[in-house]
């Protein structure tokens, strides 16, 4: 059996024993890029000059006796939206095509220090918006169970290189569903973890309040052998939170005797496929069956998330992408004789893709005077209404399930006339954003050969009672041992 | 008297004393080789987080407690946001719905033009804080009619804006002001507000009314001021300039002008027609700040004796004149000078504060302004001032003595007892050594004698001017008052 | 309700997009179609509701003023379009905002 056959836990025990060596963890990994990537094209940059010098030095640190960590040996797709330094960092935009960070995302310092080996910067959508990485300024991906549908997005490449084996494990960001739609896309398991607990640092921003980073693999304990790595304290994001962390690998007990599993009608509406609702119920059955109780909740105001997130998210976006403007960094387009506004409006107007120009006008919008109120303002507020809808259902249930997304994986260009149908798909991720929780997306079934995701949402700081859900429902099913065929 | 009211508000950005930025660890300190003082953070690049600098809200909480402020002590930083090369990350962290200072007031000293001053109590707006932004150089400048130049050293540095009402009614009044900010400033050690290098920047936005009415006139803010004089003297010319609008029935233009020192007069910045929205919002990459009694109370502890409040107790307490009070209090550095020099020193007479307070406002001071320093620059440190003084009650020196003695002190720092000793320069108070001088003097002066004794009081001067001479100046001139009034009558 | 012409140069004119007649043209429809999509949000009664600031609720997050050496000038430049004597070059700016 192929070491790209393995998961990310069962390579790092690999390694440790010396049954591998990283570099032939690595090698192994690279022929599979090799082979796959020219069909699933979910790197924007393949590093593996870098990946096996770096296999070599871990080998030689444990073959003197170093422990090298907990993801020592493994091999990681990082999204193009996180800072690698010297490792050109694209965002998949024309903007910061050419743009090579000084400096290392915080999360990429976690990963070194543990051992894990980068074998490339995963393609997105640009600047992280969109759903089906068809908006990456380069290429779209394609979903590896089926090269005509996407993957999924933002995080498509991550989740796409995951699904392909072309690498055991993947880091996504998360602002309204980025990591848990492409995961439902893909038959992945990935978690965005709670507002704060892995730091910000390094990530290139779209929606500072929403954005956050988070694993992607293909089981739910790889997920939280990741997870382990990059939560935690960062001095350098003041809205990390310092806390002490629990084991969450200690966490996948098995059992769900007596959890309480909350399901809200109102994530069941809004375009939800009568497959998708069927395959959802039928995990919620089989989390009944293994001992958990469901209970009926209502959420009045989750309704109201998708035109609050697309107020929320353009508005911190059309500030964060204001910096792209070519003075110190990325693409500058100047013709002769044009002053310095002329400069900014055409380099901005090249270097950005549509959605994002959209996005950021939606976003100057709702933020100018005189609309502030009635925009942001009002957002902010329904915010607000909606976590107290979440505080609420809490009240009553430990985990709640809901579909991921209300489709399977959707045909290359299929939405692209249709921005409405796209944005609908984050339907059942954004409310979690808004409210800052945590929630995971895994496999519950399929429909026409592609895979349904099972949404689970945590209660802030929660993860552990998310993973060991999600574990105990994974564990007595076998969705997640199917593999896409390439 | 002018048709005119004058209206002046002002507009001030301190740089705060840190040692780093605002948001991060790189250095505060703006003059050094183009963009060495930056990192990711103050260089806006893609996936930095600003982190708030602890020392700067202190600071800041400083100068808003001494102004007497309304403490917001939940408040918030929002983004301005605006494109500008020297901002990279295109929008300012700043404050506006939450500042941490609402309202509060500088009292300044009006002159009244014959030597004496007035109180007035100018009011504040809000104090906020914010980040600066890097520094641009134009064309001609740096050799390129086409392009500007950006270092980024000075951007993210702290900043404090202090926004008064339209409370100042006169030039004299808005140098007033400045000057009481600056001082308090420098009191609070908050910024060394040095206006040469941009650390303390004025602003400021003027409007003329017809006396009597009540509504203000259009205002015109004036920027590009980098010392009192600019200040002032484009107060001056901007008045004049809207008196000739007004007066010729024209309508002043609501307009930011910038000052050209060369030319002496105002001009209109040439920006091109844009849309001013800055489109506020709250920063979400920092947390609110909720500053509670302790640490107001920590803060109010770091704090110095304000200069209104110290003068004050100079007059009531040390009974100084106004006059010798200002003196004393007008920087922080020479009060804690006075202070320390006073300290401990007593004087039967009662006579203590009055006797120091001379010697440092008349003699160190003159001295030192004679030489364009400063007095933490001077070598004579408070404690041998005040063994000189002491000296001089001892009888051990004369003052006149002192004085020369002072003089070298100040050019070499030495100990006043040293240089007494080494130059033999303590007062002669030996009654037989000074019995032998005066008959001396008195056999050698035979016509004063006979003046004298003749009645012409005048003589005696001359009598004692000789034992001086005689003396070097070292006698004890109470001594040869008495010794020689003794002879003479024997 | 369809943005003027007008709202939609000034929003591009804001957010410095250099955008064509037929750039515009789509941008008045789709703004316009999203903002109507937002007119739901009036529904709700939010006059008694604060705004989320952030949905933990963390205070104070503080840095000790001590100072460090920033990047090296290589990293500060070496994205830099243009950079002239150590700076970043841009088409002369007329004056000061």
């Amino acid at each position: 059996m192929s070491l790209s056959q393995l998961s990310a836990y069962q390579i790092a025990q690999q390694v440790q024993s010396k049954k591998a060596s990283c570099r032939e963890v690595v090698d192994d990994f690279l022929g599979r890029i090799e082979a796959v990537e020219e069909r699933v094209k979910a790197f924007v940059t393949v590093t593996g000059d870098e990946a096996r010098r770096r296999a070599d030095m871990l080998d030689r640190r444990l073959a003197s006796g170093e422990d090298i960590g907990a993801l020592g040996g493994v091999p990681i797709a990082v999204k193009d939206a996180l800072c690698t330094r010297g490792v050109k960092t694209t965002c998949s935009s024309k903007m910061l095509e050419n743009f090579v960070p000084p400096y290392d995302a915080h999360v990429v310092e976690r990963l070194a220090v543990d051992g894990a080996i980068t074998v490339g910067k995963a393609n997105m959508d640009e600047f992280a918006m969109g759903s089906s990485t068809e908006n990456s300024a380069f290429f779209p991906t394609r979903n590896p169970w089926d090269l005509e549908r996407v993957p999924g997005g933002s995080s498509g490449g991550s989740t796409a290189a995951v699904a392909a084996l072309e690498a055991p494990l993947a880091l996504g960001s998360d602002t309204g569903g980025s990591i848990r739609q492409p995961a439902a896309y893909c038959g992945c398991v990935g978690l965005k973890p709670t507002y704060g607990l892995v730091s910000r640092y390094g990530l290139i921003a779209f929606a500072s309040s929403l954005d956050q980073i988070g694993p992607i693999a293909n089981d739910v304990r790889d997920c939280a052998l990741l997870l382990q790595s990059i939560a935690g304290h960062d001095r350098r994001d003041t809205t990390s939170i310092n806390r002490s962390l629990p084991k969450y690998l200690d966490a996948l007990t098995g059992n769900i005797r007596g959890l309480k599993v909350g399901v809200p009608q109102e994530f069941f509406a809004q375009g939800v496929q009568g497959y998708v609702s069927d395959a959802v119920h039928k995990a919620i059955d089989k989390m009944a069956e293994l001992g958990a109780e469901v209970v009926e909740v209502s959420m009045p105001s989750t309704e109201y998330a998708l035109a609050t997130y697309y107020i929320i998210a353009p508005s911190e976006a059309s500030s964060n992408l204001a910096r792209y403007d070519g003075v110190q960094y990325g693409l500058r387009v100047h013709e002769m004789g044009d002053d310095i506004v002329q400069m900014y409006s055409k380099t901005r107007v090249k270097g950005f893709g549509h959605e994002v120009q959209h996005r950021i006008m939606i976003g100057t919008h709702a933020l100018s005077s005189g609309f502030y109120d009635a925009y942001y303002l009002k957002a902010q507020k329904v915010r607000t209404l909606i976590r107290r809808d979440f505080e609420a259902a809490f009240q009553k249930c430990d985990v709640l399930a809901t579909p991921t997304a209300p489709t399977v994986a959707f045909k290359l260009g299929e939405n692209a006339n249709d921005p409405f149908a796209m944005k609908l798909a984050d339907v059942c991720t954004i409310p979690v954003n808004m409210a800052g929780l945590p929630a995971i997306s895994l496999p519950c079934g399929f429909h026409e050969k592609m895979p349904i995701g099972l949404q689970l949402i945590g209660n802030l700081l929660d993860e552990s009672t998310l993973l060991r859900a999600a574990h105990a429902y994974e564990q007595a099913t076998d969705w997640h041992t199917q593999r896409a065929v390439l | 008297m002018s048709k005119y009211e004058i209206v002046i508000g002002m507009e001030v950005h301190a740089e705060l004393l840190t040692q780093s930025k605002q948001f991060c660890a790189c250095p505060n300190e703006a003059v050094a080789p183009p963009n060495t003082n930056v990192c990711p953070v103050c260089l806006g690049f893609p996936g930095s987080l600003p982190v708030l600098n602890a020392k700067s809200v202190d600071l800041s909480l400083r100068t808003v407690l001494a102004f007497d402020s309304k403490i917001n002590t939940r408040c918030i930083f929002e983004r301005k946001n605006y494109f500008y090369p020297d901002l990279p990350k295109a929008y300012q962290v700043s404050q506006r719905l939450l500042p941490l200072g609402e309202g509060g007031f500088i009292d300044i000293d009006v002159p009244n033009g014959d030597g004496t001053s007035t109180v007035k109590r100018v009011g504040l707006h809000d104090v906020h804080m914010e980040e600066d932004t890097g520094k641009s150089q134009h064309g001609e400048s740096i050799g390129d009619p086409d392009s500007s130049l950006i270092d980024f050293n000075r951007s993210g540095i702290p900043l404090l804006e202090i926004v008064s009402l339209p409370d100042m009614r006169s030039v004299e009044e808005a140098e007033a002001y400045m000057t009481a900010l600056r001082q308090l400033l420098l009191y609070l050690e908050v910024s060394d507000c040095k206006m040469e290098l941009g650390r303390l920047r004025f602003e400021a936005s003027l409007s003329l009314r017809p006396w009597g009415q009540e509504e203000y006139g259009t205002r015109v803010e004036v920027k590009n001021l980098n010392s009192m004089k600019a200040v002032r003297d484009s107060l001056r010319a901007e008045i004049e300039r809207q008196t000739r609008i007004l007066d010729s029935g024209g309508v002043v233009v609501q307009q930011t002008m910038l000052w050209d020192e060369a030319s002496g007069t105002t001009q209109p910045m040439r920006s091109k027609e844009q849309a001013h929205d800055y489109r506020y919002f709250p920063e979400p990459d920092l947390v609110p700040l909720d500053i509670d009694s302790a640490w107001l109370e920590r803060v109010r502890a770091s704090m110095p004796e304000l200069p209104r409040a110290k003068n004050q107790r100079f007059i009531e307490q040390l009974g100084l004149s106004s006059y010798e009070a200002g003196v004393l209090t007008s920087s922080r550095e020479i009060a804690e000078y006075y202070e320390a020099a006073l300290e401990g020193y007593t004087k039967s007479d009662g006579g203590a504060a009055k006797a120091i307070s001379n010697w440092v406002c008349n003699e160190l001071l003159g001295r030192v302004n004679a030489q364009n320093s400063s007095i933490a620059e001077a070598k004579v440190l408070p404690a041998q001032l005040r063994e000189l003084v002491q000296l001089i009650d001892a009888g051990t020196i004369s003052g006149k003595i002192a004085k020369e003695i002072f003089d070298e002190m100040f050019t070499s720092g030495r100990d006043a007892k040293s240089i007494v000793e080494e130059r033999g320069l303590t007062q002669m108070s030996d009654t037989t050594e000074l019995e032998a001088i005066c008959e001396k003097v008195i056999a050698a002066n035979p016509k004063a004698v006979e003046d004298y004794r003749g009645g012409k009081e005048k003589s005696f001067g001359a009598l004692v001017g000789g034992v001086m001479k005689e003396t070097k100046g070292r006698a004890n001139p109470a001594l040869v008052n008495e010794l020689l009034k003794k002879a003479l009558t024997q | 309700m369809r943005l003027t012409s007008e709202e939609v140069d000034h929003i591009a004119l804001l957010s410095r997009l250099d955008l064509s007649p037929a750039e515009r043209e789509r941008a008045a429809t789709e703004l316009s179609q999203i903002l109507d999509h937002f007119e739901q949000l009036k529904q709700l009664d939010t006059a008694d509701v604060p705004p989320t600031e952030h949905v933990l609720p963390v205070v104070n997050v503080l840095r000790a003023d001590e100072s460090r050496p920033g990047l090296p000038r290589e990293g500060v430049l070496q994205n830099a379009p243009e950079h002239a004597g150590g700076m970043f070059q841009v088409p002369r700016v007329v004056e000061a905002e």
